[in-house]
């Protein structure tokens, strides 16, 4: 794949799927037909090469739907439509997960093989899928149909899960929670290969969102009108007081908004907590509101649970932060791998529109603010908010070094806010409850109501809504306590790039000071539960697995300090050190470092998170003479 | 292109720089003078012209405002083939930019009104103030490391080194001073005028270092029937050019760029080192120690002095060079001229005087220059235009690059629009005769869809393969003696059988 367009001859498939995105072309220098007379003397129409890069990403899902993978004869034609070098475009196709570059058959199915469904009998499904259909990756139903190992599907609360993805002339994706080997054989089939009309991808709040069915249901503040309200309707969001919060924003006018933010203290929900009023700050004069859906950490899903359930909150709180901060455009930034929460949220979108709450004047008061969805293909890094612009902009989803911030230089090079679903459904609460109101929720240093994933070895996961200062033991409780064998191991809080803590540890408050004091960090909200039956050797090596797989590859202490602490935590696994066990885990600590000081994002900072601090709590690679592998070090 | 930078090519030929432009100008060959008044006028009528530096800093504006009214956009369209609607785009975004440079090659040099052509540029930059300003300006790309270099050091007929013109009694007194010894007062030829001068018997002998004229010259069969005519013919090169077979004498010499030390000089005017890092082969000798035997020969002791040696001449002779000393252009990575003295740092861009208000120095003068197309005129007999370039992996001849492999390197063929391939017959490969008043050659043809109908290609880099300047015109331009190799008109004739199987014996 060179820099030259190569001339294979372009499908009238291909040509359909990419023309869906971008329309006809307007001159045969752009790929449409050749006309000397029109195009001999210059190339009109379609701006200048590369204007449209941004459509390469939806360009390469719509090929993707209808071929089953990336043709080289799509990819040229999509880059003569962009004015894009094939190898820049290949570069991008070839970076996300979702895509292939190589031909692939048209019915695909992902299984989740990651932590969480590793407890729940992933390994299991994988073996037993594997007998029927052979190994991953190999044509299976007269070569119509295969199945890979996937990382976390963010399914966790229906673990093991699968995704099941079919291309064609009606493409669709479902998800196949919990799934059965039976499931998987009767989806691959070959006479579901014509079968139209699936039926839909279901959302059932009694199983995602447990603390429904709990007598303390009207207490929720967040999770308020998840399975009570029809997620497809807009008069049943508005029934239960939807669109309160942006009339009132819109009455009470966006200084008071800004004010009542900072007064409520809220702080980012994706990982990083960042002041949300800092964010906002009208001085950066923001361009583009950016909703950062990419919830890729293994075992988080309560993002992807508010927009299957509650899909209506989101647009009205991405419009309540675009009045705000004065941004008149809107990207949400789907993860690629929830079909269902990308179906409501488009119709969410449209019934706003056609209501009004979402156009040039917003429920009559003469703002502008409008939404697209752009939807990831499988990629971890792009929830780092600079990866996920480049991902937006049709460039591979590497981080960008920072400074500048996106507050300063963000998408399309303009100042951005970005925020994350559960961030911004909590601007509705403030709005409504009033900033002061809000900061009296919660701990002193953590404000408001937070959502946590419960997954695991635990009695009834799912999302479950407590204001800050809970305990690591409420949590279980409330989630129905330990299962498995009943008797707990270690839980690991903040996902893959978080930590593990011991059953010692269970009376932390989840919070940002509380997680801090035992060297954890509340993260994505994961509280993942491992029985004493698990082998966390296995746990971790996943993790390590994940990192090596995730890391985009940019920079090298995160590109080579990811494979090289896989690949030691390998030859611990096997009980064959390069010199010592002690050597090798000085080794480990020394990668840690490294990608700790020297990575450009979080990815590499934090790969090494989650897999020091199980060794440090329990001596899982010591020689069997000294002692039992699972007798924690602190205990 | 980066940062939000907009990219206007302007090229018959949709060049690959085109593809990943913003906006291609296909205009017809030769037709440049027609596109740049066509703007002008445009942009004075629309009042985008920078009023306030015209008035600051320029000459002659009102002949040149009249000269252009009769471009309009519609006239434009006619002559050059572009749509009036991107004319007047190109003329606006130029116009309104903050910054905006105007950059040219051979396209604008190789015709018979080759200066006008530059001049028809220089013009759009003084209307609109894109000269003299960080960022802005006009710049001729050049397409070796230091062909500026060789233009600074005096390699022209009418220079010696720092452009200080031969003619100018003071100036050239200086060099007498320096140098003890009579400098001829009055210019010298530019290479058309060496082989006009050769044609009238003026010029017997010809020393050549480093060119191959005998493939590089327009009309072929004329350059060689005038090289075959000299009495002494002395090559000095680093490969064994087909001139220099031809040649009475040949000075094998060493390469420049890794067998000897000096300085060579970028297109942004940057003095640079180079430095010696290998012995040439056996018998091969740096071109200043075989240059300095020669002085020897013909009587004056020049020594052998070194490469520092020689530059620190240039320093003391050449004032825009004055302050380059060796060690300054080690420690500063290069120095741009001018650099009067050790503690000017060099100039980023050059003409910033024209923004002092009032202007330091003499005032910009606009130039009146009018259209007039290719002395090559199209007609029945000859209808295509043939045009001719470069390919990305060879270089010009092919002295240099025709005998190591590229992996990017096809033949030489003669590329046609797919309209003019199905009007002659021919499909990819097929051999046709390519002639021109003056010649014919054959060719294999390559359909080319970056074409249109009309329009014909070759490159000069295979000679032997297609001796492409047998077909081209010497038609020169006065005042830079370069010839028009970018229009030639040509006939195609697609091979009856037997004669394409001759051809291939």
């Amino acid at each position: 794949m060179d820099i030259h367009f190569n001339h294979g001859d372009v499908t009238p498939e291909e040509r359909q799927a990419v023309d869906c995105i971008l329309g006809e072309p307007e001159s045969g220098w752009r790929g449409g037909p050749r006309n000397a007379d029109r195009d001999g003397h210059a190339a009109l129409g379609e701006g200048g090469a590369g204007a449209r890069r941004h459509l390469l990403l939806p360009v390469l899902h719509a090929v993707q739907a209808r071929m089953g993978w990336i043709t080289p004869s799509a990819l040229n034609y999509a880059c003569q439509r962009l004015g894009l070098p094939p190898a820049e475009a290949y570069g991008v196709a070839s970076f996300y997960g979702l895509f292939s570059v190589s031909p692939r058959p048209l019915r695909v199915l992902h299984i989740c093989d990651d932590i969480a469904c590793l407890t729940q009998g992933a390994e299991e499904l994988c073996a037993r899928v594997e007998q029927a259909l052979g190994p991953p990756g190999s044509a299976t139903v007269d070569g119509q149909a295969t199945w890979y190992r996937s990382a976390c599907l963010g399914m966790c609360e229906r673990a093991p899960a699968a995704l099941l993805s079919v291309s064609g002339e009606r493409p669709y994706e479902k998800v196949l929670a919990p799934a059965s080997a039976a499931m998987v054989s009767k989806a691959l089939a070959a006479d579901a290969i014509d079968a139209a009309g699936e039926p839909p991808d279901h959302f059932d709040a009694a199983v995602s969102v447990p603390q429904t069915s709990l007598p303390a249901a009207s207490n929720l503040m967040l999770l308020r009108r998840m399975g009570s309200a029809d997620a497809e309707s807009i008069d049943d969001y508005r029934a239960q007081g939807g669109y309160e919060a942006l009339r009132r924003a819109l009455l009470l006018g966006r200084g008071w908004v800004t004010q009542e933010v900072a007064a409520a203290r809220l702080v980012g929900r994706g990982g990083a907590a960042f002041p949300s009023a800092k964010k906002w700050d009208p001085a950066n004069q923001p361009h583009y509101l950016v909703c950062n859906a990419d919830e890729s950490e293994p075992g988080t899903f309560k993002d992807r649970v508010v927009m299957e359930g509650d899909p209506f909150s989101v647009v009205e709180a991405m419009t309540i932060a675009g009045y705000t901060t004065g941004c008149e455009k809107g990207y949400l930034y789907l993860r690629g791998e929830y079909p269902l929460a990308g179906e409501r949220l488009a119709h969410a979108i449209s019934a706003a529109r056609a209501r009004g709450f979402l156009g040039d004047n917003v429920m009559g008061r003469g703002a502008r603010f409008d939404i697209e969805i752009r939807r990831g293909a499988g990629a971890y890094i792009c929830g780092e908010e600079t990866a996920l612009f480049n991902s937006i902009e049709g460039f591979r989803g590497e981080p960008r070094n920072k400074p500048p911030f996106p507050t300063q230089v963000g998408l399309f090079g303009k100042p951005t806010v970005v925020n994350n679903i559960e961030t911004l459904i909590n601007v509705l609460l403030i709005v409504r409850e009033g900033g002061e109101r809000y900061a009296s929720i919660g701990t002193h240093g953590s404000a408001g109501p937070k959502l946590f994933c419960l997954s695991g070895h635990v009695a009834r996961p799912g999302v479950y809504e407590v204001p800050f200062g809970a305990t690591v033991r409420d949590l279980i409780e409330l989630a129905g306590g330990v299962a498995g064998t009943g008797r707990l191991q270690a839980v690991l809080l903040g996902g893959a790039a978080g930590a593990f803590v011991s059953p010692a540890q269970l009376d932390t408050p989840v919070t940002f000071e509380g997680t801090r004091s035992i060297g954890a960090s509340v993260g994505s909200a994961v509280v993942m539960l491992f029985d004493d039956s698990v082998d966390l050797r296995k746990i971790i090596l996943r993790i390590a697995a994940f990192f090596r797989d995730e890391s985009c590859g940019q920079c090298v202490p995160c590109r080579v300090g990811t494979v090289r602490q896989e690949e030691l935590l390998q030859r611990l696994a096997r009980g064959r050190p390069l010199g010592s066990v002690e050597t090798e885990l000085g080794m480990l600590k020394e990668i840690g470092q490294a990608m700790r000081d020297a990575s450009i994002c979080g990815l590499g900072q934090t790969a090494s998170s989650a897999v020091e601090s199980a060794l440090r709590r329990w001596p899982l690679f010591e020689s069997p003479a000294s002692g039992d592998q699972k007798g924690a070090r602190d205990e | 292109m980066r940062r939000g930078a907009r990219l206007y090519v302007v090229d018959p030929r949709r060049t690959s720089s085109a593809r990943w432009a913003d906006v291609w100008l296909g205009l017809d060959v030769g037709s440049d003078i027609a596109l740049a008044n066509a703007m002008a006028r445009e942009i004075i009528a629309a009042g985008l012209e920078n009023r306030r530096f015209i008035e600051n800093a320029t000459s002659a504006f009102e002949g040149y405002r009249e000269s252009v009214e009769s471009y309009t956009l519609a006239r434009g369209e006619k002559i050059t083939g572009v749509p009036a609607e991107v004319i007047r785009e190109f003329a606006h975004a130029y116009a309104r930019a903050d910054r905006a440079q105007l950059c040219w090659t051979l396209g604008i040099t190789e015709h018979h009104n080759a200066v006008d052509n530059v001049l028809a540029l220089i013009n759009l930059a003084l209307l609109t103030g894109h000269v003299g300003r960080y960022g802005s300006g006009v710049n001729p790309l050049r397409g070796q490391n230091n062909v500026q270099g060789g233009g600074d050091m005096g390699a022209l007929p009418d220079r010696l080194p720092g452009f200080q013109h031969v003619e100018n009694d003071e100036l050239r007194a200086k060099f007498e001073r320096a140098w003890g010894a009579k400098i001829p007062p009055k210019r010298g030829w530019h290479l058309s005028g060496m082989f006009h001068a050769m044609e009238e018997g003026d010029l017997q002998a010809l020393y050549v270092i480093g060119e191959n004229p005998l493939h590089s010259e327009a009309d072929q069969n004329r350059a060689e029937r005038l090289l075959k005519g000299l009495e002494c013919l002395v090559v000095q090169d680093v490969l064994l050019t087909p001139t220099a077979e031809m040649a009475d004498v040949v000075l094998p010499a060493a390469a420049g760029w890794c067998e000897t030390d000096g300085t060579v000089t970028s297109s942004e005017r940057r003095v640079q080192r180079v430095r010696k890092a290998m012995d040439p082969p056996a018998g091969a000798r740096n071109d200043m120690a075989i240059l300095s035997d020669l002085a020897q020969r013909l009587g004056h002791g020049w020594g052998q002095p070194s490469a520092e040696e020689v530059w620190n001449e240039v320093r003391l002779l050449s004032p825009m060079h004055g302050g380059m000393s060796y060690a300054r252009l080690e420690a500063l990575g290069g120095i741009q001229w001018p650099c009067y003295d050790e503690s000017h740092p060099g100039e980023l861009f050059l003409h910033g005087r024209l923004w002092q208000e009032p202007v330091v120095g003499p005032r910009a003068q606009f130039s009146v220059v009018e259209f007039d197309p290719p002395v090559d005129a199209l007609d029945e007999d000859f209808p295509l235009r043939l045009t001719t370039g470069r390919h990305l992996e060879s270089f010009n001849t092919g002295v240099q690059t025709a005998r190591y492999s590229s992996p990017l390197r096809a033949p030489e063929m003669l590329a046609l629009s797919p309209e003019d391939g199905a009007r002659y017959g021919v499909s990819d490969g097929e051999r046709v005769r390519v002639s021109s008043r003056r010649g014919s050659a054959e060719a294999p043809v390559r359909l080319d869809d970056s074409l249109r109908p009309g329009l014909a290609f070759l490159s000069m880099h295979f000679p032997d393969q297609v001796a492409t300047n047998l077909l081209t015109i010497d038609a020169t331009d006065p005042k830079s003696g370069t010839a028009e190799f970018k229009a030639t008109a040509i006939r195609v004739e697609k091979l009856r059988a037997p004669d394409a199987m001759a051809s291939r014996v």
